[in-house]
């Protein structure tokens, strides 16, 4: 899949984002006044910076209002309806926390549900994909979610849970590349299934539909850049975890530290995130010879 | 409007027959030209004259070449548009609701007002049916020629997609599946029709014709006929011997 700045942008941003949001609504840290405002600007500017990036790849912005009216049905629209209401719900308690100095507990409990669920409904928007194998699998919706935790809970200073969501990252980031990795073939989607030849015999492009790219393969058969993979899935997790967290460990653990450390983790979900959509596959692009 | 219909009055689409496809392209012409003029956003097209051309289409035709365990390679033409599924996984991921499947016929079809162009439709889609207009910004897929199926004001004959109407080698042909005894339904029964990549579970309308078997003896009067090149005699006999032996 074509790895689109915009999307790649709004799913770690939003994810940070929600995931500080979840932190803070359940008084974690408890502050309130003019560090209350410091967490929760950078919380509300992740997760609306996101969604408004998000908006960058649609072809007729003006209508995104109709997005809104799908959620019975569509995990997309369900995402938009969540992030609204996670987005006000925790603008009211916000407010109560940095202006009146008052923590209504009740509020921030269900904007940190709402936080939480709208970053499953994001992972779900891809993991629903059946055309896209190596997304539609449990892990997609678990990476997403510890995406968000490890990220909100390292930027809103819970150190305490650091030692477990690090490594726990790390795990679950390693299986769903390997499960990812034989995703595909275990799907059993070829070239003969997409053509339905494959009872006369093997199959193999002859000749492209048209001369030049086009839509579907600009969008869905990303194939350049996959031969870096594997050092930056290495660089990926340095910085996502292995930095951070050693800096956490083994550094006088300072202001500007955190600062770096934090750019750190950002920078490696970026990378991972980019591999995300840079490796799946879609069927499509066994049509074009290419997947 | 996204959740899709639990069954269709009819179910319109369209058999393909991989036999007699010449893959001429005259089906992606007449679709481009009809569905630009008519119902719906232009097909538009990007740099048509520049170095690297892309377009809008809704009916492409790839050309695959297929391999025997035993026997000689053929060559298949291969026109793909959306096969308007009956669990069509492109309607339900829908955020606005401008994807729907018809109830009176079956058809997917894509309400432009509403369609804000996320291309999500398009990921959801395995077989590519789906394209997002560069001009436009809405996302475009065959309709079935729902404008000329139902159209009275063309002669009947005309009362087709325009693909199928177009087609010289009769290879594509429009109708009714929920009907046992429509045109379609007996060439699908007949040719032993079938789904493309059944496995993702979209259950396609539109079914595909596989090539027939090639005649292993395609020369059936040959071994009746004397040969004609005989073993040398004479002096061209003793001349070829001799040439051998050199």
């Amino acid at each position: 899949m074509h790895p689109a700045p915009s999307i790649i942008f709004f799913t770690v941003f939003s994810g940070l984002g929600f995931g500080m949001l979840s932190f803070l609504g359940l008084g974690k840290p408890d502050v309130s006044g003019f560090t209350a405002f410091v967490f929760f600007a950078i919380a509300f500017a992740m997760a609306v910076g996101g969604l408004a990036a998000s908006s960058l790849h649609l072809g007729n912005p003006q209508r995104a209002l109709k997005a809104f009216t799908q959620w019975r049905s569509s995990w997309l629209s369900r995402e938009a309806c969540l992030a609204v209401a996670a987005l006000a719900t925790m603008g009211l308690y916000a407010i109560g926390v940095v202006f009146f100095d008052t923590r209504i507990a009740i509020l921030g409990l269900l904007g940190s549900s709402l936080s939480i669920l709208t970053v499953f409904a994001t992972s779900m928007i891809y993991a629903q994909l059946k055309t896209v194998p190596r997304w539609n699998q449990w892990t997609t919706p678990v990476l997403f979610l510890l995406y968000a935790m490890t990220g909100g809970a390292f930027f809103t200073a819970q150190m305490w849970l650091m030692p477990w969501l690090f490594p726990l990252l790390t795990v679950v980031q390693i299986v769903a590349w390997v499960l990812g990795d034989r995703r595909f073939a275990n799907a059993g989607h070829t070239l003969e299934t997409a053509t339905g030849l494959g009872r006369i015999g093997k199959v193999r492009m002859f000749e492209a539909p048209h001369s030049s790219d086009n839509y579907l393969t600009k969008e869905m058969v990303h194939i350049v850049g996959r031969k870096h993979v594997s050092t930056l899935r290495i660089i990926g997790l340095l910085s996502l975890t292995f930095l951070p967290w050693f800096a956490m460990v083994f550094l006088p653990f300072g202001h500007m530290l955190a600062l770096a450390a934090a750019l750190l983790h950002i920078l490696g979900a970026l990378t991972t995130r980019w591999l995300f959509f840079a490796q799946a596959e879609h069927t499509v692009g066994l049509y074009y010879g290419q997947r | 409007m996204t959740t899709l219909p639990q069954s269709t009055e009819r179910k319109l689409g369209l058999v393909i027959d991989l036999d007699t496809c010449v893959g001429c392209h005259a089906c992606v012409v007449s679709c481009k030209g009809w569905n630009t003029e008519n119902y719906g956003a232009p097909l538009s097209d990007q740099n048509a004259y520049g170095k690297d051309p892309v377009g809008t289409f809704l009916n492409r035709v790839h050309s695959y070449e297929v391999t025997p365990d035993v026997g000689a390679t053929q060559t298949v033409h291969f026109p793909k548009s959306c096969l308007h599924c009956e669990d069509a996984p492109c309607v339900t991921v829908c955020p606005t609701g401008a994807s729907y499947k018809r109830v009176e016929d079956g058809i997917v079809l894509v309400n432009e007002k509403d369609c804000i162009g996320c291309g999500l439709c398009a990921w959801a889609c395995p077989y590519g049916a789906r394209e997002l207009d560069a001009a436009e910004g809405v996302m475009k897929k065959c309709t079935l020629c729902v404008d000329r199926i139902y159209n009275e004001n063309l002669p009947e004959e005309d009362r087709e997609p325009a693909c199928v109407r177009t087609c010289p080698a009769n290879a594509r042909h429009f109708g009714d599946f929920a009907d046992p005894d429509s045109n379609v339904s007996q060439l699908v029964a007949e040719r032993g029709g079938i789904d493309l990549m059944a496995e993702q579970g979209t259950k396609p309308v539109n079914k595909y014709l596989p090539p027939r078997p090639k005649d292993e003896a395609i020369d059936i009067l040959a071994p009746l006929l004397a040969p004609i090149a005989e073993e040398p005699k004479g002096f061209l006999g003793w001349l070829d011997r001799t040439l051998e032996k050199l």
